[in-house]
């Protein structure tokens, strides 16, 4: 499967329709240990590039944009049981954020794939 | 310094439990007459049943708990306190005496206003100060606090869009990106929209980006000046124009007035609302965190629709207007007449100090952070250092970053060295802030003898001792504390069942 | 001048190292003209002894209101402070510090907040307390203001009995949000009017008890008319001593429970610097604006304090923060703790029971006054009285005769067409002569 990033470093992995959405590796590390985060409730709906969701480390806080539009339909148990440290340990695997079932195919195809996210991120 | 002692004291530095591990509910510091109790009981049966477990404490074991919590605290009665827009300055006792005279302090606000007229008089000549001062012609002096004050400004802003039948049209309020974060976050809390002027390299606001954005739904700009990275607008006057000719307002945010008081007159620059944080600028206390106070001073546009209560002379004899009915006012910031303590205080300190002197405050405060730009240039890098700052010096990262020292690490060092770091990390345009304000209170000794201080850092950086710096503090109070720990599972009270990290940390 | 310790050679030397030769190169940046050359026309700098004699001269100017048999109260109390409370916080390590941005180096700050915050939640019976607000009207406002983020609804409705003025200050800060303000008709006993107006809109019902008028009143009912309509309820306060002697809205299931702390540790001081109450239930408190002090440990796993939860600050979060607030109320919020210390449960339940004491001897004694009606018949400390005249000039004249009877209604809220109705209160600092003063001066006003 591959995994498609924004420049606002959140990830996705399209299965079928269902989109997983995280943030980035490198956005975990910049963040530093996270403290908190509020992931949407399912059902939700959000349009490309609206605030989805809100991470926090101790001393700043970062908003989650969604990367595609598309509606909630699974949000990670393990953040909502406040295991925030899988975000740090697994940025991009376990510390996934939510499920989006999507509406356009297309936005996915537009985002970076794994090597121009890398070369996006060296530019930073 | 692993060196533990059988009491957990450090000499003068005592170990303090939280009264709630030492006092009980039958301590009390305090003798009242016995109370006859229940004959005449009127609560209609709603009083209050279950214990509270409130602890108690006598007299001596109150003061010297809170004797000893005091001597884990750094002050300006101790040593500089370069906080960057913080205005750390000396903290004069004659106010303290002023505003503890009962003529002042045992007055209520709503007492007949025959028995008050002297306390309406000293709000009179403390609005007459800062009028002359910031060369406008009308003062709110309510606000309770710097943010506050920005509040009310933009709240008289709005009524007069209102008044002109724009406030639904005119929305859009232009915020520098290097802005203290109150004033987003007021702009916001007054129904405005926040559009950001993306920060240049050289730390100020250029008319060209402020232009650029101006409209027909622009409400106003929101600018600091001095601004946060401690540099006079060179076009304020300029930016101010043109706005006005937009139809927008200008709140200028006064948290640096303490470089051009006495200068400078904000009412000659254009500036339609600026608040004055006396606790900067006119040294009343900062108390651990306030209490603040943040008159607002307006333009002739804005004077209109100052909140009440409004001091009404009539003859010799000075009268409270109290509500807005009938009036322009815009409403009410609290539910009385602001912070008077700090009134009493602020005046003192003006009169303290006169024109004279406050132009001197004005001076001595440049004057000293230039004189530590000048002898810290060479060691730090000064993103803005080519040119004069006004009170207050910044410094970025980049000479100690790459060698694996960061802000954070930096101010720690000074920790151990006996001083209160600048302030960290602000402003955010800046990568690695390190903004020092020595303020006009400091003697040249004082402010050589931590220029050194910061120099032997500068030059631990560049020998590589970076654990030193990994490792500090060391010799404060408290090693580094764990901010981490503390927000992911907050404890924010003390609980008779849950008080276990202190067991924790013992075991 | 006294307070600036640099010399004139001082100066001479360090605009030479500087590379400058006058004080106004530093200043090159200001426009044109703005400079100002001379001095701003006002008095020149004074020694103590002249700025002492000002100040002394305008506050002999006021009758304080310990020369008088003094019965005001309306949201800020006479109490008796400590002597050691206002050493304590007179201490330069206290009063001279700055925000806990250091915390290595501010536990004292620091441990006296998590006190504060700890003996704030156990007196209003709530979960968590922030470090304090501006005041109690201002709290008020911001609780007006969580609720509808907690909410996302549009509508705050005040009772009756809430202090005209905190309600214009939260529907002055209120309004700015597009949020409406509903204030309900002013009524000595506001329960009923409360419980039958909450419509599926309405964010938050703000009730005060002790109210405006005195009255206390068993917050369930309104509670269960809230939660019903799926709004918060916020129980306000301005005497805070109360809950020494009768239950808090946190008893009640409050959602929010806030109000002013005055009373305890602080002066009158003319309307402020005071200290606002701000406490919530455990599951808002993302949404609770302040600062807020946290447990935690330090490098070597000893225990400290730290400001915590900072993300949802101004200075962190800027436009989306869930207030501008940056200040707490630190002296004050200090005194209070100190005050509270050496109080304790033993002398809170008595310093409140000597004022419901003192307040049923003035209720006692004005209801004996011909044509004096006391209108609460459940308070704590204050009361509200109908006079068979319009009580401001009532209020005036008593005032000349040293008797400070209290506030008229009409003063607070001039439309409440409560034109009679005076209220007023009594404390620990009442004697019985005050209380026998004040109603024979008044018996002496109402027969003239």
């Amino acid at each position: 499967m591959t995994t498609r990033f924004t420049k606002d470093h959140e990830w996705v992995r399209l299965d079928g329709d269902v989109a997983t959405v995280g943030i980035s590796t490198y956005a975990a590390e910049q963040l530093g240990d996270v403290v908190y985060a509020e992931l949407p409730p399912v059902g939700a709906s959000f349009a490309q590039g609206a605030d989805m969701a809100v991470v926090e480390s101790a001393k700043t806080a970062s908003d989650v944009y969604a990367p595609i539009s598309g509606e909630v339909v699974d949000a990670n148990a393990e953040i909502k049981g406040e295991n925030w440290q899988i975000i740090n340990d697994a940025p991009q695997g376990e510390g996934w954020f939510v499920k989006l079932k999507i509406a356009n195919k297309a936005e996915f195809d537009a985002l970076m794939d794994e090597a121009a996210y890398a070369d996006y991120v060296k530019g930073l | 310094m692993s060196y533990e002692t059988t009491s957990g004291n450090k000499g003068l530095q005592q170990a303090e439990a939280l009264i709630f591990e030492t006092g009980h509910a039958t301590g009390t510091g305090v003798d009242l007459p016995e109370p006859k109790g229940g004959a005449y009981e009127k609560l209609g049966g709603l009083g209050r049943k279950a214990a509270l477990e409130l602890p108690g404490f006598s007299e001596p074991e109150t003061v010297r708990h809170f004797v000893r919590l005091s001597q884990k605290n750094y002050a300006i009665d101790l040593g500089l306190f370069p906080l960057g827009s913080c205005t750390m300055k000396h903290n004069p006792r004659l106010n303290e005496r002023a505003a503890r005279f009962e003529g002042f302090a045992d007055l209520h606000p709503l007492q007949p206003t025959s028995t008050i007229q002297g306390a309406l008089e000293l709000m009179d000549e403390l609005a007459h100060w800062l009028m002359e001062l910031t060369g406008m012609p009308a003062v709110a002096l309510s606000p309770k606090a710097g943010a506050h004050g920005e509040f009310c400004g933009m709240l008289a802003i709005k009524a007069a869009l209102e008044a002109r039948g724009e406030a639904e049209t005119r929305r859009r309020v232009l915020v520098p990106e290097s802005a203290h974060g109150t004033n987003p976050a007021t702009a916001v809390a007054a129904g405005f929209i926040v559009d950001e002027i993306p920060a240049r390299d050289d730390g100020r606001v250029h008319l060209d980006d402020v232009v650029a954005k101006l409209g027909p739904d622009v409400a106003g700009v929101m600018m600091t000046n001095p601004n946060t990275c401690g540099l006079f607008e060179p076009e304020i006057k300029r930016i101010a124009d043109a706005i006005h000719e937009a139809g927008g307002y200008f709140y200028c945010d006064g948290a640096n007035y303490n470089a051009i008081v006495g200068k400078v007159r904000p009412g000659d620059l254009g500036i339609d609302a600026m608040h004055i944080n006396l606790h900067k600028t006119f040294s009343t206390p900062h108390g651990g965190g306030g209490p603040g106070a943040g008159p607002t001073v307006l333009s002739a546009a804005l004077a209109p629709f100052a909140p009440v209560p409004h001091i009404v002379k009539r003859g010799d004899v000075r009268e409270l207007r109290e509500h807005s009915d009938g009036t322009q006012a815009f409403g009410r910031m609290c539910a009385f007449h602001g912070q008077m303590g700090m009134f009493t205080r602020a005046l003192t300190y003006m009169m303290s100090h006169g024109s004279d002197g406050l132009r001197q405050v004005a001076e001595d405060a440049v004057l000293n952070a230039n004189y530590l730009l000048a002898r810290l240039k060479p060691h730090f890098n000064a993103p803005f250092g080519e040119r004069p700052c006004m009170h207050e010096v910044l410094l970025d990262d980049s000479s100690i970053k790459p060698k694996g020292v960061e802000t954070i690490d930096m101010a720690k060092a000074l920790l151990d060295e006996g001083y209160h770091p600048f302030t960290t990390y602000f402003p955010l345009v800046v990568h690695g802030a390190m903004l020092i304000e020595p303020t006009e209170t400091e003697p040249k000794r004082e402010l050589d003898r931590f220029a050194d201080v910061m120099i032997a850092l500068a030059e631990r950086v560049n020998a590589g001792e970076v654990e030193f710096f990994k490792q500090a503090p060391k010799l404060a109070p408290m090693r580094r504390l764990d901010d981490t720990r503390a927000a992911r599972s907050p404890k924010l009270r003390w609980k008779p069942e849950a008080n276990s990290a202190a067991k924790q940390a013992a075991e | 001048m006294r307070y600036l310790p640099l010399t004139e050679a001082d100066r001479q030397q360090m605009l030479s190292v500087i590379g400058a030769k006058h004080i106004d190169e530093l200043f090159v940046d200001v426009p044109k003209g703005a400079l100002l050359k001379d001095l701003i026309d006002l008095p020149k700098a004074q020694g103590e002894i002249e700025v002492h004699r000002h100040m002394q001269r305008l506050a002999e100017k006021n009758i304080p209101a310990g020369r008088t048999a003094f019965f005001l109260g309306a949201g800020a109390y006479r109490h008796h402070v400590p002597a050691s409370v206002d050493h304590l916080i007179q201490r330069s390590e206290f009063l001279t510090a700055y925000t806990p941005y250091q915390p290595e180096i501010a536990q004292g700050t620091l441990q006296a907040l998590y006190e504060f915050q700890s003996q704030v939640a156990t007196l209003l019976d709530m979960e968590v307390s922030n470090a304090s607000m501006y005041d109690g009207s201002t709290a008020c406002a911001e609780a007006a203001m969580m609720a509808a983020r907690v909410t996302k609804r549009k509508k705050i409705v005040f009772s009756g009995g809430v202090h005209p003025h905190y309600i214009e200050t939260a529907r002055t800060a209120c309004e700015a949000l597009g949020l409406e303000i509903v204030a309900l008709p002013a009524a000595i006993d506001d329960e009923a009017a409360v419980t039958g107006k909450l419509g599926a809109d309405v964010a938050a019902v703000i009730v005060q008890s002790p109210n405006v008028f005195g009255t206390i009143t068993d917050l369930s009912k309104i509670r269960e008319a809230a939660h019903g309509a799926g709004a918060l309820m916020v129980a306000t306060f301005t005497e805070c001593t109360a809950f020494g002697l009768i239950e808090p809205g946190g008893s009640y299931g409050a959602d929010i429970v806030c109000g002013e702390g005055q009373s305890i540790g602080n002066a009158l001081n003319f309307g402020g610097p005071y200290v606002g109450l701000f406490t919530v239930k455990e599951k808002y408190l993302r949404q609770m604006p302040g600062r807020v002090a946290g447990e935690t440990l330090d490098a070597d796993g000893k225990r400290g304090f730290v400001l915590t939860l900072s993300t949802r600050e101004q200075h962190i979060r800027r436009e989306k923060a869930t207030s501008n607030i940056c200040t707490n109320s630190g002296l004050c919020q200090l005194a209070w703790t100190i005050h509270m210390t050496l109080l304790g449960e033993k002398g809170l339940r008595q310093l409140a029971a000597l004022n419901h004491e003192k307040a049923t001897q003035l209720a006692f004694a004005l209801g004996a006054v011909p044509g004096v009606e006391v209108l609460t018949t459940r308070f704590y400390n204050e009361i509200a009285v109908r006079l068979p005249k319009p009580a401001q000039g009532v209020v005036d004249t008593l005032a000349a005769e040293g008797v400070i009877a209290g506030v008229a209604m009409s003063r607070l809220d001039p439309k409440a067409g409560m034109d009679d109705v005076l209220i007023t209160c009594a404390t620990e600092m009442n004697t019985h002569d005050d209380i026998a003063t004040y109603a024979d001066a008044l018996k002496k006003v109402l027969a003239q």
